[in-house]
């Protein structure tokens, strides 16, 4: 985090030494693209902090642990596509299931989608990319993990 | 004044969250604490990066020419501008909110339409820190898996879908450039 700090004021600074009227320019620009997707923002965070109360990450993973191998990675690649989590609250409680016997495929499944696909983010990328691209970008994203999964099951034995 | 008119029912809905939070705060509410403070951490978490990734976009917009974007990321640029856009994906930070106004940037400046779809995906695949603590709860095995199955993938389809698009002239919506 600090190094982006950095690197801006680095920048920012020698684009100022360079040209001020460019650097003012650029600071326009910045604010007006900023301005312009901000309410999005919002938005999403407003359903995101309903979204987590009422669905909370322990219930989510809940849903990954039917009997039927298949379900489940079913359930992992729909957790994974609607969750939006770090990183850092993820995989501890992949961790935690691998423990409890998860099986390697759905884990998969689950972190690829958490990773790739995101529900919760689509009216953001619809604003930067428009409705059909964003669409097309996300089902490619779904598929890769259907294939990340099936070959994680493979390697670790699970499959066949 | 277009502007609000524009954001209209965002602001709307903002404005009803922050008189929920903050009535909930005045009665007590639980519930309703417990969902501002989610709101607000978020908030905090994205307010700590954008501003950076907005001014960098900033000076990228006025200094770097389309012609040297053209070059490397455009059209006739070959298959190293997708080792390029994977690159710059993996030392990026944040997530696709990030990396979203970053691509849309560099499409504003002719880079070809499957490079930043590749750049995209790959942001949200192949962050460092990401991938440190994955190994570390999952395995290297299952981290080496995912990298190599989905890397391919991810580059595969951004040139399908990128070239099915350009062919029917898709363009980006505009954003904040008035």
């Amino acid at each position: 985090m600090l190094a982006l700090y950095i690197v801006t004021a680095v920048l920012l600074l020698a684009s100022l030494v360079a040209s001020p009227s460019r650097t003012r320019r650029a600071l326009v620009i910045a604010w007006r693209r900023f301005a312009a997707i901000a309410p999005a923002f919002v938005v999403m965070l407003v359903f995101v902090a309903l979204g987590l109360y009422f669905v909370p990450d322990r219930l989510l993973f809940g849903a990954l642990a039917p009997e039927s191998q298949w379900a489940a990675m079913g359930a992992g690649l729909g957790v994974g596509s609607v969750s939006l989590m770090p990183g850092f609250v993820a995989f501890p409680l992949c961790g935690l299931l691998l423990e409890r016997g998860a099986p390697y495929m759905v884990l998969s499944a689950f972190s690829t989608t958490l990773m790739m696909v995101g529900i919760v983010t689509l009216p953001i990328e619809v604003r930067y990319l428009g409705l059909r691209l964003s669409l097309a970008r996300n089902a490619a994203g779904l598929i890769t993990a259907v294939a990340v999964a099936l070959a994680t099951g493979l390697v670790f034995g699970e499959l066949l | 004044m277009s502007l609000f008119r524009k954001h209209r029912w965002s602001l709307v809905l903002g404005f009803a969250f922050a008189i929920f939070v903050g009535a909930s705060l005045l009665a007590g509410f639980e519930p309703g604490e417990a969902i501002g403070r989610h709101f607000l951490a978020f908030f905090i978490q994205m307010l700590k990066v954008l501003p950076c990734v907005f001014v960098v976009i900033g000076l990228f917009d006025v200094w770097v020419k389309t012609e040297t974007v053209e070059k490397h990321l455009g059209h006739g640029s070959g298959p190293a501008s997708y080792i390029w856009s994977v690159l710059l994906a993996g030392v990026i930070v944040g997530g696709v909110h990030v990396a979203l106004p970053v691509a849309h940037a560099l499409r504003e400046k002719r880079a070809r339409l499957g490079v930043i779809l590749a750049f995209l995906s790959a942001s949200g695949l192949c962050r460092i820190p990401m991938t440190l603590f994955e190994a570390s709860f999952l395995g290297w095995k299952f981290t080496a898996v995912r990298f190599a199955v989905s890397l391919p993938l991810v580059v595969v389809f951004a040139a399908l879908i990128g070239a099915w698009f350009e062919r029917s002239a898709y363009r980006l919506p505009e954003l904040g450039r008035g």
